[in-house]
């Protein structure tokens, strides 16, 4: 790790504007994901910035009937959580689905939505990246890009977005609330947060400098059945090849949401609108407009067998 | 069996390098009395924690991952260090109650921390029953993941006990102990030696269920 200073903030105003007024600063949440990165010389901050003192690890209802979530609420407190588990298990599924016991314990709500991808090119550091090194090219696209996205990618990166909590957030229209370096707040909404590589594959969220992720909210609950089914290369502690988060109502219809196969978590119109019409149609309107490798193309037919796999489950 | 000095001399040659080397460097980045590694020091930082019940104050570069104060500062070396980035569970000790991987999380967001590691769940002399559970049921081999199995196991049954949901959890409201639970939760603890069935068999022994039960 490169040196750097230390601190905790007074306040999430004060982390803001700190973060936006020292150069090379950080936030550290969990940690376990910036200090990986760290240890490898792909993140080098000089300056991080503590915010596990603020009070943002508190879960409470919004005068909506939904579910405000604190940024530093850890997963698995959150996936426990009983409001979770009976309104938004999707939710709950999506998180027990990711990282390990210990891993959650430690790892956040604002820094799961915040990891970065899983492309073993950006972390070999001796490998071009566009999305590490800005111009340096991409080593994934004539590379080994098994477990990377066939979605939302561009020339310049076709990185996945590894996150499996994001994928039930997109599910659920969360909104992502902020407060900024001047200390103005808003939300944004989920489909916005995450933005597609196009040229710029190193901008990966819509954050600015210094804007701190105060909490995420859920609208209120959808009902519904919830299911996240994640496939992968082992049984548990390893990411996502394919992901499929749903909710199924009983008159058929239902909406969806993809991990594993998109630049970041994948829904569209097009696919909730095919779900009276069973798990082909779906996969096929998610699918449409795939740009996947030679190595990855086997994603499109995982993609349509893991749907397939839960209509027959919520036939059942 | 091989001498530990030729053992380490093999292992630098050998595929095995890419995980030992690494120990070796961090272990010197960590070290206080180097010279030239202080000057490039931006700030030592006090921490305050209380380890196995016992209070220590340390002067730390901000870098030491609680892993490197635990083992090069405070010379517990019980804990270990597989692949210092999350992946294998070596590391996993337990702070304010929860199991966390001590290397990807800093000393210094630690002030005022209990943090309980092997040698503060028992002592040879009195051992902890998970301990004593891993030796009757032989769930090691080499030993180098042990300690954070254990670590790991006392806290997934309280995991279970407080009705914390997993990944093998079919309905949330309703934790209880089977074998695929035990699997899951411990799937953050890698074992190279692959002693996987008799580590859940001492985890089933310690939760009361010895006999073969609960098969999930
Ligand atoms: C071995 C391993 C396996 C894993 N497997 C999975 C998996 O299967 N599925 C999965 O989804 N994830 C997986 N993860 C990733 C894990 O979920 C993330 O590391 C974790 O969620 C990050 O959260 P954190 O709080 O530790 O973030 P940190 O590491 O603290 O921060 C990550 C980033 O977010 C920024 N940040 C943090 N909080 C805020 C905030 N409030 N506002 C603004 N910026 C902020 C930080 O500056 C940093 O850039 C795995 C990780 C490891 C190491
Ligand atoms: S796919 Fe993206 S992250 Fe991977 S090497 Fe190419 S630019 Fe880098
Ligand atoms: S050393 Fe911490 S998880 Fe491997
Ligand atoms: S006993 Fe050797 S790694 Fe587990």
């Amino acid at each position: 790790m490169r040196p750097f200073t230390y601190s905790r903030a007074a306040s999430v105003e004060d982390a803001a504007r700190t973060a936006a007024s020292t150069q090379g600063a950080r936030f550290i949440a969990g940690g376990t994901n910036l200090l990986d990165l760290m240890k490898l010389q792909i993140e080098t901050p000089t300056h991080l910035i503590d915010v596990n003192h603020l009070g943002l690890d508190r879960i409470e209802p919004t005068a909506e009937g939904g579910l405000r979530i604190g940024a530093l609420v850890r997963n698995t407190d959150l996936a426990a959580d009983k409001a979770v588990r009976r309104d938004y298990a999707v939710l709950s599924r999506a998180l027990l689905a990711g990282a390990s016991g210990q891993l959650r314990n430690k790892a956040t709500t604002g820094g799961n939505l915040l990891q970065r991808t899983r492309c073993p090119y950006f972390y070999d550091t001796r490998m071009p990246c566009n999305k590490r090194k800005p111009g340096s090219g991409c080593g994934a696209l004539k590379g080994m890009s098994r477990s990377l996205a066939i979605l939302g990618t561009s020339d310049a990166c076709i990185a996945q977005h590894p996150s499996d909590m994001a994928v039930a957030l997109r599910l659920l229209d969360a909104q992502v609330d902020t407060v900024g370096a001047d200390g103005g707040r808003r939300s944004i909404p989920i489909a916005d947060f995450h933005l597609l590589p196009g040229e710029t594959p190193h901008i990966e969220n819509a954050l600015k400098p210094g804007e701190l992720i105060t909490s995420v909210t859920l609208p209120k609950p959808l009902g519904g059945t919830h299911v996240y089914r994640k496939v992968r290369d082992r049984t548990s502690y390893a990411f996502a090849l394919v992901s499929v988060a749903a909710v199924f109502e009983k008159d058929g219809r239902a909406r969806f949401a993809f991990g594993g196969i998109g630049a970041k978590p994948w829904r569209t119109d097009a696919a909730d609108a095919a779900a009276p019409s069973g798990a082909a149609a779906v996969a096929e309107a998610a699918l449409s407009g795939a740009r996947p490798t030679a190595h990855n193309a086997f994603k499109q037919q995982l993609t349509a067998r893991t749907l397939a796999s839960l209509y027959r489950q919520k036939g059942a | 069996m091989p001498e530990p000095l030729t053992r380490r001399g093999l292992l630098q040659g050998s595929a095995a390098a890419a995980a030992a080397i690494p120990v070796l460097g961090d272990a010197q980045a960590a070290a206080p009395a180097r010279p030239q590694r202080q000057k490039e020091q931006a700030q030592m930082s006090a921490v305050g924690l209380t380890v196995n019940g016992r209070e220590v104050h340390l002067q730390l570069d901000p870098r030491t991952t609680l892993l490197d104060a635990l083992r090069e500062h405070l010379h517990l070396t019980g804990t270990k260090k597989g692949c210092d980035h999350g992946q294998c569970g070596a590391c996993t000790v337990i702070v304010e109650g929860r199991r966390i991987n001590s290397c990807l999380t800093l000393a210094v967001m630690h002030e005022g921390d209990h943090v309980t590691t092997i040698e503060g769940l028992g002592t040879p002399e009195k051992l902890h029953p998970m301990q004593r559970a891993f030796i009757t049921h032989d769930g090691y081999q080499c030993g180098y993941c042990t300690p954070g199995q254990i670590c790991s196991a006392v806290a997934v049954l309280e995991e279970i006990e407080a009705g914390i949901p997993s990944h093998a959890t079919e309905d949330l409201d309703r934790v209880a102990f089977s074998e695929g639970e035990v699997r899951e939760r411990m799937s953050g603890n890698i074992c190279r030696c692959a002693a996987y069935p008799n580590i859940v068999a001492a985890i089933r022994e310690v939760a009361g269920h010895g006999t073969a039960e609960d098969k999930a």
